[in-house]
């Protein structure tokens, strides 16, 4: 390959660089250049060039006297082509005889192929009014998928009450292990540190009343009734809700999806139904998992520094905690299972087909997990206070 | 509609939203062809594929397999005739999470009333003919790309298909393992009775294999030239085609 400059530049002329108009005869201007035209320096623009071409009448033909030109690289090539655009646009002859041999093929490589007609996107410029437009639009369609994803969700549990799902049994094992077990480690963790976190909150109010036995109730109570179901549904909403997004989304983009369909092999019975079974299975063992966890943290706190003996921890505890508040906490955590495996599957399922996509899709899934599991948690919370429960 | 067809596509247009891709394709793919799509990159050969499986719907025309219009069957039957196909995908696309045999295995659990000893037999006979004998436990990721591309086409014969759909079967494979997959796929049509379409613009492949074909074109978005790739290249007078074919090295 031929290098690009035709020399280095050297001396003190590196830092500038010329043009110069003339008229070499009625009908032909002549474009001197001169000086290093490399990207470091910041020669004339071609719109003098071009103004000049359109205040003068009677230019026919442009030519040029490169004598002077001691380097060049893409900026020569850039302010050449402004002026071949301009004078194909305005039927003047540019004449590339006394260009570099190497400009001349460049140039000429560039305008080889020409552009594909509708290839250019629309510019950035769009009215407010047709943005607003569009995004309503788009939110509409992607209610309408969301909609749609639910539905054939139902579908699929419904073919997999009456034994005709298609799915591997190996299948949902390996789901179950990976959305129970292997999740035990970090939940361990989260919630004794909360259970913690609730006790030290709590003991530094209550003791000012010498109340600090009531730390029990305070932690029995806030694991059971909501940390614990809500830790456990954030934790898997990362762990194992963009674990799903990503796993499905790769698959969309190695084409596996496409080839299921092609099979005959609904993808939703194979790859979201195990998944979402599995998580809805796991999601209420972990949430009581997460609350006995959080209820030990607080008794370290409550036996270690606020000098309650562990009988009357314990007793206090049982006292505290009724069934109702066990179970309406086992309720939520299936509720949350539903929605973070439905936000991982939805998310992974409608990944496009590059690997961006899949980084996307996967970030989206924990969003909108979390989104609902908040969301969900109020309306539920709400609803337990006005039934008493 | 000629009585050996058996895909027939009439007056199709693909479209993305608002952007045309191709417009009124008209052709047809008689039994036991090996029939090319070519054309030069981003023209719409894989979108047409994608259009002749049933993966994306027509903007406009039909698709026929055979005598019956594709899109205004029923799903069920839509699947039905989906199932008499096999596709061989641009990456192999096999299943990740399992071994080539789980893969060729699936559909045949799925579709037949085989015993699973029934099932590994014919695995391993469909791997063998593929030259992958004695791999049936491997993943994807642990062979390498020519013979993921060779284990997706066991999975694609799995059922022993009547029509057989490759997407640049050659695309990323070294010039011998390209002739070898070209080999594999002229005995597989022998032998299997298969009509096989192929796209492709590797000309090695499509000049070695090709019965009959269309050349789609990017810049006028429809058919521009068919027919025997062969003949095609002595016959044909449309620069853009002879252009392609050639590899712009005609002085034509």
């Amino acid at each position: 390959m031929k290098s690009l400059r035709v020399e280095k530049p050297k001396g003190s002329n590196i830092g500038s660089c010329t043009v110069d108009l003339s008229r070499a005869d009625d009908d032909t201007l002549m474009i001197r250049l001169a000086g290093a035209w490399i990207i470091k320096n910041r020669p004339p623009n071609a719109e003098a060039v071009t103004e000049r071409l359109d205040s003068e009448s009677g230019i026919r033909r442009v030519c040029f006297d490169t004598n002077a030109l001691t380097a060049w690289d893409s900026r020569l090539l850039t302010f050449l082509i402004k002026i071949h655009d301009y004078s194909d646009a305005h039927e003047i002859e540019v004449d590339p005889q006394c260009l570099p041999e190497g400009v001349r093929g460049l140039l000429e490589l560039a305008q080889s192929v020409p552009e594909r007609k509708g290839a250019h996107r629309k510019g950035a410029h769009e009215s407010m009014l047709s943005r607003i437009g569009n995004r309503s639009l788009a939110l509409g369609r992607e209610i309408e998928e969301n909609f749609s994803f639910m539905g054939e969700a139902c579908l699929s549990f419904g073919r997999f009450f009456v034994g005709k799902a298609r799915y591997r049994r190996s299948d949902l094992l390996l789901m179950i292990q990976e959305c129970g077990p292997a999740a035990l480690p970090i939940i361990t963790l989260i919630s004794v540190l909360v259970g913690l976190i609730l006790a030290f909150v709590g003991a530094v109010q209550l003791q000012m009343f010498g109340a600090q036995i009531y730390v029990a109730n305070l932690v029995g109570l806030g694991m059971t009734r909501e940390m614990g179901a809500m830790m456990a549904a954030i934790i898997m909403a990362g762990r194992t809700g963009a674990a799903f997004a990503a796993q499905l989304g790769s698959m969309q983009v190695n084409e596996e999806i496409d080839a299921f369909k092609t099979m005959g092999i609904p993808p939703m019975d194979f790859l979201v139904l195990p998944r979402m079974l599995a998580l809805i299975l796991m999601m209420p063992m972990l949430s009581l998992y997460a609350d006995l966890m959080g209820i030990l943290g607080g008794l370290l706190v409550g036996v270690g520094m606020l000098d309650i003996t562990l009988l009357e921890y314990y007793h206090q505890t049982e006292a505290a905690i009724g069934m109702n508040d066990v179970l309406g906490g086992l309720f939520k955590s299936v509720v949350f299972g539903v929605l973070v495996a439905l936000a991982g599957c939805l998310r992974g399922m409608q990944c496009g087909r590059s690997s961006s996509a899949v980084g996307d899709a996967a970030t989206m899934a924990v969003v909108t997990g979390i989104v609902w599991i908040i969301v969900s948690d109020s309306i539920l919370t709400l609803i337990y206070n006005a039934l008493g429960i | 509609m000629q009585p050996d067809a058996h895909i027939t596509v009439r007056d199709l247009t693909m479209a993305y939203g608002d952007f045309v891709i191709q417009k009124d394709l008209n052709f047809t793919i008689s039994r036991g062809d090996i029939f090319i799509i070519m054309g030069g990159s981003g023209c719409g050969k894989s979108t047409l594929l994608r259009h002749l499986i049933g993966l994306l719907r027509p903007a406009k025309g039909e698709i026929y397999y055979e005598q019956q219009n594709f899109w205004q069957s029923s799903p069920a039957e839509r699947d039905r005739l989906i199932r008499r196909t096999g596709v061989l995908y641009q990456s192999g696309a096999l299943w990740s999470s399992m071994t080539l045999a789980e893969n060729v295995a699936l559909p045949l659990g799925e579709y037949t009333d085989l015993s699973a000893d029934e099932i590994r037999d014919i695995v391993s006979l469909k791997l063998a003919l593929v030259g992958l004998a004695g791999f049936e436990a491997y993943y994807p990721s642990e062979i390498s790309g020519g013979m993921q591309k060779r284990a997706g086409l066991a999975r694609a014969i799995a059922l022993d298909p009547e029509i057989l759909f490759f997407d640049e079967p050659s695309a990323g494979l070294d010039p011998v393992s390209a002739k070898r997959l070209d080999d594999l796929i002229l005995s597989l049509r022998d032998n299997l009775g298969a009509t096989v379409v192929v796209v492709t613009h590797e000309l090695a492949s499509l000049f070695a294999i090709g019965t009959n074909s269309v050349f789609l074109d990017a810049e006028s978005r429809t058919i521009i030239a068919g027919g025997n790739p062969k003949q095609l290249l002595i016959e044909t007078t449309n620069p853009t085609v002879r252009e392609f074919l050639t590899r712009g090295e005609s002085t034509v």
